[in-house]
C-alpha cells in the first residue's frame, strides 16, 4: 500500500491528464462495443423484420432506414471514427502524463544524487544506482503509461460487455463468459510462475556479457598467455547455458499461449455452438447470435492480457520502493546561511580529529599552520589519512574534533558552496566528462576567453597535446572521442582547477601519472603564477615535495614529522628513509664516479 | 556502465545478399525452420477457417432452424481449436529453437573471430561497440530471422487465404471488401516507418540519458568539487525535455495508427454490410456468407499491419546485420602462414630487429629503420615519454603487430615463418594496469598455466612475495578479486600478475611498469619480484621510474620513435645526455 501511495504522489500535477485518459478509455470501450450492436440490429431489424429492442429514438431511426442498407454502414463508420478518436486521445494523454511523470522523476533523482554527500558516493554501488535511475524509472513509466490504461481498458470492456450480454440473454451470457475466470486465473498464475524463468534468463545473459566484456578488456592478457582456446571454451559453455534458458523460456511461453488460445477459442466455439442451438430452436435471434460471437471475441483477448499486466504491475511497486530508498537519503546542505568570508589562503589546523566510522579515527590531533601562498607537501602510506586531510578542507567531510580556521573563520561556519568555490581539488584519478576538452577545462567557469584557456593549459603542460589533436580544444573526450592517457587526464584536471583562480589548490597525488620532466614544468609554472595560491601537494615522489615550505609526514593519521626538506633530512626519520630508497641509485652513482 | 552503442542507421532498401549470408548461419536450424513454416501455414489455414465455421453454423443450423448434425459441427469446431492450439505451440517453440540457436551461433562465431582478429582492429573500436555487436545486435538478428520472417510468412499466407476464401464465397462482394486494402497498406507502411523512426530517436535520447546518469553518478564528487550542480541539472533537464517531447511524438504516431487502420477497415465492413445486406434481403446472399464476410473484413487488417511492421523492422535491423556481418567478415591482419608446422623447439629468446619500420596509420610513422639485438636472457629497459614509441616496440616483439617494413628475427628466424602460438605461448606479460579476471586469486594466478596444481600456484606466489599479503586476506587464495580485479589495489594486482606470469615460465617477458599509486614499500616488494621473474629470461621493461632500471643490461632511451641513447645506466649517466637530464629531474626541484 505504501508503494501505491508513492506512485499516487508521483502522479501529482498530471492527475487531470490521467482522468482524461481514463475517460477516453471508457468511451473508446463504449464505442467499440457499439459496433456489434449496429450489426445485430442491421441483421435482425433492417435485413430481417424483428422488432427493435431499443429505446424509441433508435427504434424510429431503424424503422426509417427501410431498405437503405448503406445507412448502417455509415453509422458503423461514424461509431468507429469516434472509437478511433478516443483511442487516440487515450494514447496521447496517457503518454503525455506518463512521460511528464518520468521526466520529473528523472530530473529529481539526478539532482538528488548529485547533492548527496561525498560519503554516500564513496560507498555507493554505482551499478545498482544506475539500475534504479534507468530501468526502475522505466518500469514506472510503463506502468503509468501503458499498463494502468490497459487494465482500465480491460475492466471497462468486461463491465460493458457483461452488462449488455446479461440484458440481451442471461443464459447465453453465462455460457459466453464461462471460461473468462479460468482464462484470467491461468494467466495470473502462469506469469507469476514464469517470473523465475525470466530472472534466470536475465542472469545467464549477464554472465555471458561479463565473460565477453572481460575478454574484450583483457584481450592482451588472453593473447599473451595464448589462452584463446580456453576462453572460447568458457564462452561457449556460458553461451550454451544461456541458449537453453532462452529456449526454455520461449517453450514455456509456447505452452502458455497455446493452452490459453485453446481456452479462448473453446470459449468462442462454445458461444457459437450454444448460440446456434438456441437460434435454431427459435430462442435467439440471428443478430443476437452474431452479437454474442463478436463480444466473446472482444472479451477473451483482453482478459488473457490482463493476467500478464497484473503480474507486471508488481514490478512497478517494487521499483517505486527502490527509488524511494534513494530519495530517503539526506542531501547535503550547500547553503547554510553561514559566512562567506573573503578567502586568501591562511589555513590553521588545530587538534583536528576525524573518522569515517565512530571509534576508527583516520586523523588524530592534527595541527599545523599555512600562510597564504605557501606550499605544504604531504607524504604518507596509502591509508595514512593524507586524502582525508585535504578533503576536510573542501568540506567534503566535516571534522569531529578540533578546529580548522580559514582566514580566521571556523571552517564549519563557512558555506560549503563558498568554500568549494575557493578550494580547487585535483583528484588522483580525475573524472572527465564526455564533453570537449574546452568544456572539460572550463566546467567550473562557463565561458572563458581563449587566451585565458590557453594560458592555464600551458601551465598544466597540456596545451601542446591538445593542439596535436585534429580538432584541438573541440576534441571530444571519452569512448566516443579520444581516449586520453592517465597523465593527460591528470593534466586536464589540473588546468580545470587552475582556471578557477582559487586561492587554495589541492593536488591529491595528481601528478602521479605525469613523467618527471613534465611534472617539473608544471611545478615551475605554478611558481610563476602572479597570484600564488596556498597549495597542498600530496605525492609519493619525495623529490616532488622537497621544495615545499612545509612538509608533513603522516602515519596512521598522525603527523610524525614536520619541517622543510633540510630539517627533515636531518631528523633521520621516515622522510629521510624514503628519500634514501628513492635515491639509492644516485648515491651509488656518485660513489662510482668518485671512484673513477 | 557501458553506454549503449546502438547507432541505428535506417536502410531504405533491403539487401538480399546480406540476408542470404545470415540465413546461411541459420543452416544448422533448417529443420526447425521447416517445422515453423509448416505450422505457421497451418495456423493461417486455421485462422481462415474460423469465419467459415461461422458461415456453416448460420447457413446449416441457424437459418434452416435445424439442430441435426450440430454435434458433429461442435466436434469439428473442437477439432479445429485443438489443431490451432497445436499449431501455435509448434510455431512458437520452433521459432524459439531458431531464435535461441541462431543467436548462439552468431555469438559464438563472433567470439571465436574476435580472438583471431589483430590488435589493430581493437585499436579502432571501443569495447562498448564490440560488446554491442555480440549482445544487442546478435539478439536482434536472432529475433528477426526467427519471428519476423516467420510472421511475414504467416501474414502472406493468411492474406492469401482470406482473399481466396472471400473470392470463393462471393467474388463480387470480395472485390468490394478488398477495395480498402490499398489505402490500408499505404497507411500501414507510412505509419510503421514513422513509428519506428521516432522510437529510434527516443532510444537514442534514452541512451544519452543513461550516459548522463552514469556520468552524474561516477562524476558526482567532481561535480561537488567544481560546484557545478545547478549547471549539470540544467543540461540534464534539457536532455529529458527533448526526450519527453520525442516520446510523446512517438506515442502520438502509434496512437494515430490504430484508429486510422480501424476506420479504414470499418469502411470495408460498412461496404460489406451495405452490399451484403442488400444481397441477403434479395436472397442472393446467405446470412452465413454475410457473417463470414464481416469477420474477414475485420480480420483482414491483421496480416496487412503485420507485414508492414516486419518490413519496417527488417529495414531497421539491416544496420545490425551489416555490423555483425562486417565483424565476421573482417580478415585478421596477422595470421599464420598457411601450411606451417606446429612442432618447433622451445623458444630461447634471441631477438633481432632488422631495419624495422612501423606505423599505426600510414601518415604517422612511429618507428623508422629500427635496429636492435637482444641476447637470450638479457633485460632491456625502455625509457621515454608517453607516446614516444616504447609500447610499440613491445607490441612488435609480441607480434601483436607486425612491422610494416623490415623484419624481426626470433632465435634467428623471421617470426612470420613461425606460428603465432609458438611465440605467444612463450610470452609473459605484466601490464601497467594489470587486468585480472573476475574469480578468485588462485584462478587468476593459474591463468598463466591452466594445468598448474595448487602447490605450483602457491610456489609462484611465494616467488614474487605475493604469498604474505594473500594469506592476510580473509579468504586467502580463494578471495574473489572482483570485476577487473577491482577489489584489490593496483600494487596487489600487479603482484598477482607477476605470479601469473612466472607460472607460465615464459622465455620472453614483457613488463610495463606501474607508474604510480603504489607506496614505496609495496614498490620495493614489486621490485624484488621483478628481479626474480626476469632472471634468465629475455625481458623488455617499460620503465616509468628510473630507479627500477638499474639492473637492466641495456637501456634504450626512446624519443619520437627513435633510439636517442642506449647503454647501461652508468654509461648513460656519464654521457650526461637526455637520460641524465630525465634522471636528475626527479631529484632536483628547480
Amino acid at each position: 500500500m505504501k508503494s501505491l501511495r508513492i506512485l499516487w504522489r508521483y502522479m501529482s500535477n498530471n492527475r487531470l491528464l490521467y482522468l482524461g485518459a481514463i475517460l477516453s478509455v471508457a468511451l473508446a470501450a463504449l464505442a467499440s462495443i457499439s459496433g456489434p450492436l449496429v450489426i445485430r440490429i442491421t441483421i435482425d431489424s433492417v435485413i430481417g423484420d424483428a422488432p427493435v429492442a431499443a429505446p424509441p429514438l433508435i427504434r424510429s431511426f431503424v424503422e426509417g432506414i427501410g431498405q437503405r442498407f448503406w445507412v448502417p454502414g455509415i453509422v458503423l463508420i461514424v461509431i468507429t471514427t469516434f472509437r478511433g478518436l478516443f483511442m487516440f486521445l487515450r494514447g496521447r494523454l496517457s503518454a503525455q502524463a506518463s512521460e511528464s511523470i518520468a521526466k520529473n522523476i528523472r530530473d529529481r533523482i539526478y539532482d538528488h544524487i548529485q547533492r548527496l554527500p561525498y560519503k554516500y558516493h564513496k560507498e555507493a554501488d554505482t551499478g545498482d544506482l544506475m539500475q534504479r535511475c534507468t530501468s526502475d524509472i522505466d518500469t514506472i513509466r510503463r506502468f503509468l503509461g501503458v499498463q494502468l490504461v490497459e487494465v482500465g481498458n480491460g475492466l471497462s470492456l468486461l463491465l460493458l460487455i457483461a452488462t449488455i450480454m446479461f440484458r440481451a440473454d442471461r443464459r447465453m451470457a453465462l455460457i459466453s463468459m464461462a471460461m473468462v475466470p479460468i482464462l484470467f486465473t491461468f494467466a495470473v498464475v502462469f506469469f507469476r510462475k514464469v517470473k523465475e524463468a525470466f530472472r534466470e534468463t536475465d542472469e545467464t545473459e549477464a554472465q555471458l556479457t561479463s565473460v565477453l566484456q572481460e575478454n574484450l578488456t583483457g584481450i592482451r592478457v588472453v593473447r599473451a598467455f595464448h589462452n584463446q582456446d580456453y576462453e572460447i571454451k568458457r564462452f561457449t559453455a556460458k553461451n550454451e547455458v544461456h541458449r537453453d534458458k532462452v529456449y526454455r523460456l520461449i517453450w514455456l511461453l509456447a505452452c502458455y499461449w497455446s493452452s490459453s488460445d485453446l481456452l479462448a477459442f473453446s470459449q468462442i466455439g462454445l458461444t457459437l455452438v450454444a448460440g446456434a442451438y438456441f437460434t435454431s430452436r427459435g430462442e435467439l435471434s440471428i443478430g443476437t447470435l452474431v452479437l454474442f460471437t463478436s463480444y466473446t471475441g472482444m472479451l477473451v483477448w483482453p482478459v488473457r492480457h490482463l493476467g500478464r499486466i497484473l503480474t507486471d504491475m508488481g514490478k512497478a511497486l517494487v521499483a517505486a520502493e527502490r527509488l524511494e530508498e534513494v530519495f530517503a537519503q539526506p542531501q547535503e546542505v550547500l547553503f547554510e546561511n553561514h559566512e562567506q568570508p573573503p578567502i586568501r589562503g591562511h589555513v590553521v589546523f588545530e587538534n583536528v580529529s576525524f573518522g569515517y566510522e565512530p571509534g576508527q579515527p583516520v586523523l588524530k590531533n592534527v595541527s599545523f599552520t599555512v600562510l597564504p601562498g605557501q606550499t605544504v607537501g604531504i607524504l604518507g602510506h596509502t591509508g595514512s589519512g593524507k586524502s582525508s586531510l585535504v578533503q576536510l578542507l573542501a568540506r567534503l567531510y566535516d571534522y569531529d574534533q578540533g578546529s580548522i580556521k580559514v582566514d580566521g573563520v571556523e571552517l564549519k561556519n563557512i558555506d560549503k558552496r563558498w568554500i568549494r568555490r575557493n578550494v580547487a581539488v585535483v583528484p588522483q584519478e580525475p573524472f572527465l566528462f564526455a564533453k570537449t576538452i574546452r568544456e572539460n577545462v572550463t566546467l567550473a567557469r562557463g565561458e572563458v576567453p581563449d587566451e585565458e584557456l590557453y594560458a592555464v593549459c600551458k601551465e598544466a603542460a597540456i596545451h601542446d597535446v591538445v593542439l596535436s589533436f585534429e580538432q584541438g580544444y573541440e576534441t571530444l573526450v571519452g569512448e566516443r572521442g579520444v581516449s586520453l592517457s592517465g597523465g593527460q587526464k591528470q593534466r586536464v584536471a589540473i588546468a580545470r582547477a587552475l582556471i578557477t583562480q582559487s586561492p587554495i589548490l589541492i593536488f591529491d597525488d595528481s601528478l602521479s601519472a605525469v613523467d618527471t620532466e613534465t611534472e617539473l614544468a608544471i611545478r615551475n609554472a605554478l611558481k610563476k603564477r602572479a597570484q600564488k595560491a596556498t597549495t597542498f601537494l600530496i605525492s609519493h615522489r619525495v623529490s616532488s615535495l622537497s621544495s615545499a615550505d612545509l612538509i608533513l609526514v603522516l602515519e596512521d593519521g598522525e603527523i610524525v614529522e614536520r619541517g622543510t626538506h633540510t630539517e627533515l633530512m636531518e631528523q633521520n626519520g621516515t622522510y629521510r628513509r624514503i628519500w634514501d630508497i628513492q635515491n639509492r641509485l644516485e648515491a651509488e652513482l656518485a660513489a662510482q664516479e668518485e671512484g673513477e | 556502465m557501458q553506454p549503449e552503442w546502438q547507432e541505428e542507421v535506417y536502410a531504405e532498401k533491403i539487401d538480399v545478399g546480406l540476408w542470404r549470408q545470415i540465413l546461411r548461419l541459420a543452416r544448422p536450424y533448417r529443420r526447425y525452420i521447416g517445422w515453423a513454416i509448416v505450422s505457421t501455414v497451418a495456423l493461417a489455414v486455421g485462422d481462415a477457417a474460423f469465419p467459415y465455421m461461422t458461415k456453416i453454423a448460420l447457413d446449416r443450423f441457424v437459418i434452416p432452424q435445424n439442430t441435426q448434425g450440430l454435434g458433429w459441427f461442435a466436434a469439428a469446431y473442437a477439432g479445429l481449436v485443438v489443431f490451432q492450439s497445436f499449431n501455435i505451440y509448434l510455431f512458437i517453440s520452433m521459432a524459439g529453437k531458431v531464435e535461441s540457436g541462431l543467436t548462439y551461433t552468431i555469438r559464438n562465431e563472433g567470439f571465436v573471430h574476435l580472438h583471431r582478429l589483430s590488435f589493430s582492429f581493437y585499436d579502432k573500436r571501443a569495447t562498448g561497440w564490440l560488446l554491442a555487436r555480440l549482445t544487442s545486435d546478435a539478439n536482434r538478428l536472432g529475433e528477426i530471422v526467427s519471428w519476423s520472417l516467420i510472421d511475414l510468412l504467416w501474414g502472406a499466407a493468411a492474406m492469401l487465404l482470406y482473399v481466396v476464401a472471400m473470392l470463393v464465397l462471393n467474388w463480387r462482394l470480395a472485390l468490394l471488401t478488398m477495395a480498402v486494402i490499398p489505402p490500408l497498406a499505404v497507411a500501414s507502411i507510412y505509419f510503421q516507418r514513422q513509428i519506428l523512426r521516432s522510437y529510434r530517436e527516443v532510444r537514442r535520447l534514452n541512451s544519452r540519458i543513461t550516459g548522463a546518469f552514469s556520468e552524474g553518478i561516477m562524476g558526482a564528487t567532481t561535480t561537488k568539487i567544481l560546484s557545478r550542480e545547478e549547471k549539470n541539472l540544467e543540461e540534464f533537464a534539457d536532455l529529458t525535455r527533448s526526450h519527453r517531447a520525442m516520446s510523446i511524438r512517438a506515442a502520438t504516431f502509434s496512437a494515430l495508427f490504430m484508429p486510422i487502420v480501424l476506420v479504414l477497415s470499418s469502411v470495408g465492413t460498412a461496404l460489406t454490410l451495405w452490399r451484403g445486406g442488400t444481397g441477403v434481403a434479395f436472397g442472393t446472399i446467405s446470412y452465413g456468407v454475410l457473417a463470414a464476410f464481416i469477420s474477414y473484413a475485420g480480420q483482414f487488417f491483421d496480416p496487412v499491419r503485420e507485414i508492414a511492421r516486419i518490413f519496417a523492422e527488417l529495414q531497421m535491423a539491416h544496420a545490425a546485420a551489416e555490423r555483425v556481418m562486417g565483424l565476421l567478415n573482417t580478415v585478421p591482419e596477422i595470421q599464420d602462414r598457411p601450411g606451417l608446422r606446429n612442432d618447433w623447439p622451445k623458444l630461447r629468446g634471441a631477438i633481432r630487429f632488422e631495419n624495422v619500420s612501423f606505423a599505426y596509420n600510414p601518415q604517422e610513422p612511429v618507428l623508422e629503420n629500427f635496429n636492435l639485438e637482444v641476447q637470450p636472457g638479457q633485460v632491456v629497459a625502455l625509457v621515454g615519454e608517453t607516446g614516444s614509441g616504447k609500447s610499440t616496440i613491445v607490441n612488435l616483439v609480441c607480434r601483436f603487430y607486425e612491422p610494416t617494413q623490415g623484419r624481426i628475427l626470433i632465435d634467428g628466424v623471421d617470426y612470420r615463418e613461425r606460428p603465432l602460438a609458438w611465440l605467444q605461448s612463450n610470452l609473459g606479460c605484466v601490464l601497467q594496469n594489470p587486468h585480472l579476471f573476475s574469480g578468485t586469486i588462485r584462478e587468476n594466478i593459474r591463468y598463466g598455466k591452466l594445468t598448474a596444481t595448487d602447490e605450483e600456484v602457491e610456489r609462484a606466489a611465494k616467488l614474487v612475495n605475493a604469498h604474505d599479503f594473500i594469506m592476510r586476506l580473509p579468504m586467502g587464495y580463494d578471495t574473489e578479486v572482483g570485476e577487473g580485479g577491482g577489489l584489490l589495489s593496483t600494487g596487489q594486482k600487479q603482484l598477482i600478475s607477476f605470479a601469473r606470469a612466472i607460472l607460465a615460465d615464459p622465455a620472453i617477458f614483457i613488463l610495463d611498469e606501474a607508474t604510480s599509486s603504489i607506496d614505496t614499500e609495496t614498490e620495493q616488494l614489486i621490485q624484488k619480484a621483478m628481479e626474480t621473474v626476469l632472471k634468465g629470461r629475455t625481458s623488455f621493461v617499460i620503465a616509468h621510474r628510473l630507479s627500477t632500471v638499474r639492473f637492466a643490461d641495456l637501456i634504450l632511451v626512446i624519443r619520437d620513435g627513435r633510439v636517442l641513447e642506449q647503454g647501461t645506466h652508468e654509461e648513460l649517466l656519464k654521457a650526461r645526455g637526455y637520460y641524465y637530464r630525465l634522471y636528475t629531474n626527479q631529484f632536483l626541484a628547480d
